[in-house]
Formats: C-alpha cells, sequence, structure tokens
C-alpha cells in the first residue's frame, strides 16, 4: 500500500477484523485492551468500543522504559500508566497506532509484565512500516507500508485521526 | 566563589551536577518541576519502580547525620533502578584520617556514576564536582551553611501544586536563616522563579549580615512580618551550629517567633505552612499547627522523592551523553 491510499477507516476496519480472527484463533473471550500513548490510545479506543470491553481502556506510557534514555533523556511531561487491577492471566490486546523498530513495543512489554503475567497479549496496530530492530512483529495490522529510510509517518487525533507523513532528509 | 554556573551545566545548557540554586535559570527550576511531576504521577501506580537509571551505581556520602534526605535519595535512585551505596562516613575511612580526595578516588575507582554528598563544610559539594571525574554527576545534599538545592526544588514543587503558579505569591521565611542552607536555596529558587516577595522573619541574631541583598525584605516581628502571606516556611532551630548565645531561652522564641495557631491566623486564610524538618514541637511550631490542616509539611517529604528521582535521571542523562 501507498501513502496516498491511506484511509483511516479502511485500516481501522482492517485492524478490527484482523482482531478477530486472532481473538478466534487464540480462543479469547474476556480480553483487556491497552493503548499506547498518544496515538495507540486513540486507536485502542476505537477497539475498546467496538469489541464492547466492559473494563476501562488501559493507559500505557512508556517513556520511563525507553531504552534510548541516555540518547534523548527523560521526558518531563509523561503521562500516568493506568492499568486494570490485574493483568495476572489475563488476555491483553495491546494497541499502537504505528510499528517501526519494535522498541516502543518492547518497552511496553517490559512495563506489563512489571504489573504480572498474563495469560497472552495480540499486538495489534493501525500501520506495520518496514525497520523492524527487535524480533516483534504485530499479530494484528490495518496496512503495512513499504517507506525509505528517513521517512516518517504519524498518527495526528484524537479527532478526526489522520496520517501524517514527513520525509527528513 | 562557591557557585560557577557552568560547573553544574553541561555543553549544551543541561544539568550535570546539581551543586546550588543560585546562578540557574528559570527554564531549568521549571525543567526540574516538570519532570518531578511524572514521577509524582507514577508513585501513585501499582508499580512505581522503572528502568530509566539501570546498571548506574549511585553513592550517598553522607559527612553529616541526615534521616529525610538520606531516605528519599535512596528511595529515588531505588525507584529508578539504580544501585545505592550509602556510605557511613562517621564510621568510615575519613574517620581514619583519609582526606576527601581519597575517599573520592577510591570510590571512583570503584566506577561508580554519581555522587550525592552532605558535608558540613560548605563548598564540598562543588569541591567534588572540581575534581571527580567527567563521567561522575555530583548533587548536593547540603554543603554547610551555603546551599541544599533539593530541599528548596521540594518546597518549590509543594507550593506550586498547592498555589499552582508563583508570580503574585508572598511568601515568609521564619525563623534560624543565619544557619539555613535550605533558606538560601529557597530564596534564590523564588526570587528565580518570579515570586511576588520574599520575607524572612527572624530575630536579629539569626540573620546573616546584609541579607537584604539575597532580595528579601526583612522583619522582626511574625505578627506584621505574616500579614497578607501566602506560603509560611518555618525553619528549625540549628541548635548544634550554634556556638553562642544567640537566643535568651527556647520558650521565649517561642513565644516571640514559634508559629501558633493564633499567630497563623493573620496571614492569608489560604496559606500553606512548610517546614523542612525534622521540626522541634513547640519551639519554632506548635503540635496543632504542625498537624493542621494548612500544613503540607508531610507532603513536602513525598514530593521530595519525586524531586530527587526528577533531579537524578536529568543528571544522569547529561552525563551520558559525554559532555
Amino acid at each position: 500500500m501507498t501513502i496516498e491510499h491511506i484511509k483511516i477507516p479502511v485500516l481501522l476496519n482492517q485492524l478490527e477484523a484482523s482482531i478477530t480472527q486472532a481473538m478466534e484463533q487464540r480462543q479469547v473471550i474476556d480480553p483487556i485492551v491497552i493503548g499506547i500513548h498518544t496515538g495507540g490510545v486513540w486507536v485502542a479506543a476505537k477497539i475498546h468500543e467496538w469489541l464492547k470491553v466492559k473494563e476501562p481502556l488501559g493507559l500505557l506510557d512508556i517513556s520511563f522504559y525507553r531504552d534510548d534514555f541516555s540518547q534523548i533523556g527523560v521526558n518531563p511531561k509523561v503521562k500516568q500508566s493506568k492499568l486494570p487491577l490485574t493483568v495476572e492471566g489475563r488476555d491483553i490486546i495491546l494497541i499502537d497506532d504505528v510499528f517501526y523498530t519494535g522498541r516502543t513495543i518492547r518497552a511496553a512489554l517490559n512495563e506489563i509484565f512489571d504489573y504480572g503475567r498474563p495469560r497472552q497479549v495480540i499486538l495489534g496496530v493501525l500501520i506495520e512500516r518496514n525497520g523492524r530492530q527487535v524480533p516483534i512483529r504485530p499479530d494484528c495490522i490495518g496496512a503495512e507500508i513499504n517507506l525509505a529510510v528517513g521517512q516518517r509517518i504519524k498518527l495526528t487525533g484524537p479527532e478526526p485521526l489522520d496520517i501524517n507523513f514527513q520525509s527528513v532528509a | 566563589m562557591l557557585t560557577n554556573k557552568n560547573l553544574q551545566l553541561n555543553s549544551l545548557g543541561k544539568l550535570q551536577h546539581f551543586l546550588s540554586i543560585e546562578g540557574l535559570q528559570k527554564s531549568l527550576l521549571t525543567e526540574i518541576l516538570d519532570t518531578a511531576e511524572s514521577f509524582a504521577d507514577m508513585s501513585e501506580q501499582q508499580v512505581k519502580k522503572f528502568p530509566l537509571l539501570r546498571g548506574k551505581t549511585i553513592v550517598n556520602l553522607f559527612f553529616e547525620n541526615s534521616t529525610r534526605t538520606r531516605a528519599t535519595f535512596e528511595l529515588a535512585a531505588i525507584r529508578l533502578s539504580a544501585d545505592i551505596l550509602s556510605m557511613n562516613i562517621a564510621t568510615s575511612a575519613t574517620s581514619k584520617g583519609e582526606s576527601l580526595l581519597d575517599t573520592i578516588r577510591n570510590l571512583e575507582a570503584m566506577q561508580v556514576d554519581m555522587f550525592v554528598v552532605r558535608h558540613s563544610l560548605s563548598g564540598a559539594a562543588h569541591f567534588i564536582a572540581e575534581h571527580a571525574a567527567p563521567h561522575i554527576s555530583v548533587i548536593n545534599a547540603g554543603d554547610g551553611q551555603h546551599e541544599h538545592p533539593t530541599q528548596a526544588m521540594l518546597d518549590m514543587f509543594t507550593i506550586r501544586r498547592a498555589k499552582k503558579k508563583f508570580s503574585g505569591l508572598r511568601v515568609a521565611i521564619v525563623g534560624d536563616i543565619l544557619h539555613s542552607r535550605v533558606a538560601r536555596s529557597q530564596i534564590h529558587a523564588l526570587n528565580i522563579l518570579g515570586a511576588e516577595e520574599v520575607r524572612v522573619i527572624a530575630p536579629k541574631t539569626l540573620l546573616p549580615a546584609q541579607v537584604e541583598s539575597l532580595g528579601v525584605t526583612v522583619y522582626h516581628d511574625l505578627t506584621a512580618g505574616l500579614k497578607n502571606i501566602d506560603v509560611i516556611i518555618m525553619l528549625r532551630l540549628q541548635k548544634e551550629r550554634m556556638n553562642s548565645a544567640l537566643l535568651p531561652s527556647e520558650s521565649e522564641y517561642f513565644k516571640c517567633f514559634g508559629l501558633s495557631d493564633d499567630k497563623l491566623k493573620t496571614a492569608n486564610k489560604d496559606a500553606i505552612v512548610m517546614h523542612p524538618g525534622p521540626i522541634n514541637r513547640g519551639v519554632e511550631i506548635s503540635s496543632s499547627v504542625a498537624d493542621g490542616p494548612q500544613s503540607v509539611i508531610l507532603q513536602q517529604v513525598t514530593n521530595g522523592i519525586a524531586v530527587r528521582m526528577a533531579v537524578m535521571s536529568m543528571a544522569m542523562q547529561s552525563n551520558a551523553r559525554g559532555d
């Protein structure tokens, strides 16, 4: 898929279909949904509403779990993570907006596992782009796109959700 | 000169050492407060520990006694996943005659990353920062009668949480200003952050000479000094630092400068009462005020952890960049 063809509602539908399939295959009945700040929370809110999950949406700010602290330092405006009362033994649907290197997801999994041992985690992202640096991949995606090095893609929102595309020289 | 603003900052203008408030910019103090705000939010979470400083070694080098400061520095380091070693200097090599510099060299040889220093001599932390290896950060946890910058920042944090902003605020610092490094740091911080007025209220014997030059107005009468005040900071009488008769008696001191319910009424209705601790009940503050609804003394202790986490992570970030 190319950038020009990206339509948010189409991506959301694709992601939802993909999550439904994964939930069936992995026998998920009573999941909790967790979104990663900031874009992931916007997408997770849609998934949370669509799945009619009773428990409140979980929020994760992984800033304090990043592995590039020594390069970029501590962000002074980190938001509080709000995870459900217990993640022990639960099925988690973890949502982010864009999957790129995989490092954010590594950090998110570390934070979740600090709270307990979930039964399983399913990772859903709106867009998977090339550039993976660690052996982690999403289970469910809205679309997959190939970008050149230096090209950046970012979700803007929350209303309306849109894609911001930048080319950094 | 004890303060050298270049020594505290790296080439990018980021905090490398935290030695004194004097000479720092408002933007940097605000960055410390904002970062601390994030850590304070985190302390309400189930899991309060983050891997930010994993693999780093911090040494608490306390040449003077401390309970609160040392404990909150330790907790801050632990919550940032750093390894922390608290040295009890009274029972260590220094008491056997080792020089400060030799102690530092030996600890450096153990490949540590940060020193948190408390010392009875003004300028001790500055001296260590000057002589320590370039990759080591030094944080001043109180040096003589000079400064106690993390205490001042946790006080600023507590004030900002209660009053939202510094502009328009009238703050009174009451008591033993002469011996108080906390007061000195607070006065600098309040002036840098833009408080409307900083008053010091004390008997003449407990004020340093030319205290006005720090940017304060001086009162010798508590009732007059508390009028229109939004924030009252009470200081402990530092009897251990007094080597001459500066006061007639503790009971007379309380009568004139102790904060009682009656005296508190002269300040603004929504004034908050602070104290860096340890408090001497019945000497500088009555129990009913210390435990009363306007007291934020225990909040100061809680906030100390978040502020120290902020300063430690900011300093460690600057030295990780190798500047």
